[in-house]
């Protein structure tokens, strides 16, 4: 029988917040920078499928790090939305401001939601008007918060050092070349050591007021971008990280299972607390640490689930098979099997 | 814009055809959704006339007069009736000019939410067949007289040359070589760019030479505008090549204009062709 927990609100909203967080913080990050004729965007992204930056409608752009699925839903929806709104009236009459609200009233609601897990995104929308005063970048967090941000804007993982970087650096009013290489240098800069990240691993766009299209956003494309930045030294793309999906690789985890973190979202290597067979609290392992603590194997040995070693129904005709001596928690594992596969690694 | 949250069916994954979302989500904004009371509706509408489109060496051009008619009445002087679909494609309507132009909207609307909803460009083909769906969709109107013919054509990126399509109202989708025209003077600006139509036109010939068919088809058809010397208004006309679409500047096509004037008023029928 399972027991009501009583979990303060504050507790519910921090367990959910941190959660949200640690999603985000394990992506790259993304930098948004004004500049003279409109707002860039930069991010290392070696994927050239999965965007982190994308058109919305004619002047206004949409960037997001943290899970794909989640951020690719909200951008398809925000498209939607200003598909819908841009052709039931007009095209002027959808705006980053409607945008903005909608999603924040989206990622609010899941957020308080207790049915929905908390979407593990920040995002930016950004808008540019006929002068740079006119432009505008708001960011939205997992909770459904907006900022209106000026300048330059960073999220993701290494928000902090990034942001740090760019206040020294960023100048308002800068070309776009300008701005473009303070933003890139921003990105590759990290406690430790300045990296040049390649051409080839950075996704760049634009909104740009001066193009004729009404539509303003523009891709900038590898070649550009290594035109523009120039030489800059040896060149060192990002270790793998968590968000890089690898073709063939299972999920892999992110730091170290921490059993006193309730948000923690590794596990397995700890032993659980108490023993799932017997219900018996699980004493301290040996060496080698084994979850759970299994039967030795007997014949037929790749089969050990199905041996009736479950005492809760001790009357049941034994198969012909000899009984199995009882289990011994905590003993180590017949040195003929293999340990079992940590869960989530199979 | 909402100032809820956005609703549940917008953040399902699915259709990238902005047309299919919008009959799901708002059917009532389909231009071809509306309950039209039965009995033919055709004369209540103002009407767009002739288009013409031809390939040259290296892309396409397409030209619409700028009249519209309502019976024997002119509606209006100077309606526009090419519109550009995407950067590397143009429109062409004729038949009724209200649904035309929403049909167009839509069509616009349809392609770049693909766009930006896939990441990429539809192919010249599925364009076309996205066109052909719309004017499908519309048969029950035309069947009462608020027909829609388009004309479609646009630079192929994969092929590299120019394409030309027409449609009936039943969405049959036909591609055309070298040039077509739709409309009421369809038939006349047909005749003459039989004559005048060559291979190896540049940009300004093939312009000359729609703008020819135009002036022959308003000479002919009563419903076609001709060139409006005094209140200086002349056809729309698209070029789009490799490098994307673009509405040719007024000043060009006046000019084109005032030279067809001059030769016309040496020999009014226009240029003749070879015998043989």
């Amino acid at each position: 029988m399972s027991m009501p927990f009583y979990v303060s609100p504050e507790q519910l909203m921090k367990d959910r917040a941190d959660f949200a967080r640690k999603g985000i913080a394990r992506g790259r990050s993304v930098v948004a920078v004004q500049y003279a004729d409109g707002i860039l965007f930069v991010s290392e992204n070696p994927s050239q499928a999965l965007h982190k930056v994308s058109e919305i409608y004619d002047r206004i752009a949409f960037a997001a790090v943290g899970r794909y699925n989640e951020f690719e839903n909200l951008r398809i929806a925000g498209v939607r939305l200003a598909d819908m709104r841009g052709y039931a009236y007009d095209r002027r009459d959808v705006t980053g401001r409607g945008l903005a609200n909608a999603y924040a009233q989206t990622l609010g609601t899941i957020f308080s939601s207790g049915g929905e897990k908390p979407y593990e995104v920040e995002i930016f929308v950004a808008e540019i008007g006929d002068a740079p005063e006119d432009d505008q970048l708001y960011r939205l967090t997992y909770d459904g918060q907006v900022a209106d941000e000026h300048g330059y804007a960073v999220m993701g993982g290494a928000a902090d050092v990034v942001a740090g970087h760019l206040a020294e650096h960023y100048v308002a009013g800068a070309s776009l070349d300008e701005a473009l290489r303070v933003a890139v240098a921003a990105l590759g800069h990290s406690d430790s050591e300045d990296r040049v990240i390649p051409a080839r691993d950075l996704e760049v766009a634009v909104l740009d007021r001066t193009r004729t299209q009404p539509r303003k956003f523009l891709r900038l494309r590898a070649a550009r971008l290594a035109e523009v930045l120039g030489a800059r030294g040896d060149e060192r793309a990002d270790e793998a990280s968590p968000e890089d999906a690898l073709a063939g690789s299972g999920p892999r985890h992110s730091g170290q299972d921490d059993p006193s973190d309730p948000t923690d979202q590794v596990s397995g290597a700890t032993p659980p607390l108490e023993d799932p067979v017997t219900g018996e609290p699980g004493s301290p392992p040996t060496a080698p640490p084994v979850a759970p603590p299994v039967a030795p194997p007997v014949a037929p040995p790749a089969d050990p689930p199905a041996e009736p070693t479950d005492p809760a129904a001790p009357g049941e005709p034994s198969p012909p098979a000899p009984q199995p001596p009882a289990p011994q928690p905590g003993r180590p594992p017949d040195p003929g099997t293999p340990p079992p596969a940590e869960p989530g690694q199979i | 814009m909402g100032d809820s949250r956005l609703p549940s069916s917008y953040m399902t994954p699915g259709t990238s055809s902005f047309a299919d979302f919008l009959g799901a989500e708002a059917p009532d904004l389909l231009p071809s959704r509306r309950a039209v009371p039965a009995g033919a509706a055709g004369d209540l509408a103002p009407h767009g006339t002739t288009i013409v489109a031809a390939t040259f060496d290296g892309g396409v051009v397409m030209a619409g007069d700028r009249r519209a008619t309502m019976g024997n009445i002119i509606a209006q002087r100077d309606i526009q009736k090419v519109f550009p679909a995407d950067e590397y494609s143009v429109v062409g309507i004729a038949g009724t000019a209200g649904l035309a132009v929403e049909m167009v909207r839509l069509f616009q609307t349809e392609l770049e939410h693909y766009e930006k909803i896939e990441g990429t460009t539809l192919s010249m083909d599925g364009k076309a067949n996205r066109l052909a769906a719309l004017i499908r969709a519309n048969l029950g109107m035309a069947m009462q007289g608020l027909a829609v013919v388009p004309l479609f054509a646009g630079y192929d990126l994969t092929a590299d040359q120019g394409r030309i399509f027409s449609y009936d109202v039943t969405g049959g989708r036909y591609e055309e070589t070298a040039f077509h025209s739709v409309g009421s003077g369809s038939l006349f600006a047909r005749g003459s760019l039989k004559k005048l139509y060559r291979d190896d036109f540049d940009v300004e010939e093939a312009v000359t030479a729609i703008v020819q068919a135009l002036y022959d088809a308003a000479d002919d058809d009563s419903a076609t505008g001709g060139p409006d010397i005094t209140r200086r208004i002349f056809p729309v006309v698209h070029v789009i090549t490799a490098d994307g679409g673009r509405r040719m500047p007024d000043d060009e096509v006046a000019a084109i204009a005032d030279r067809i004037l001059a030769s016309r008023m040496e020999r009014p029928d226009g240029p003749a062709a070879a015998l043989t």
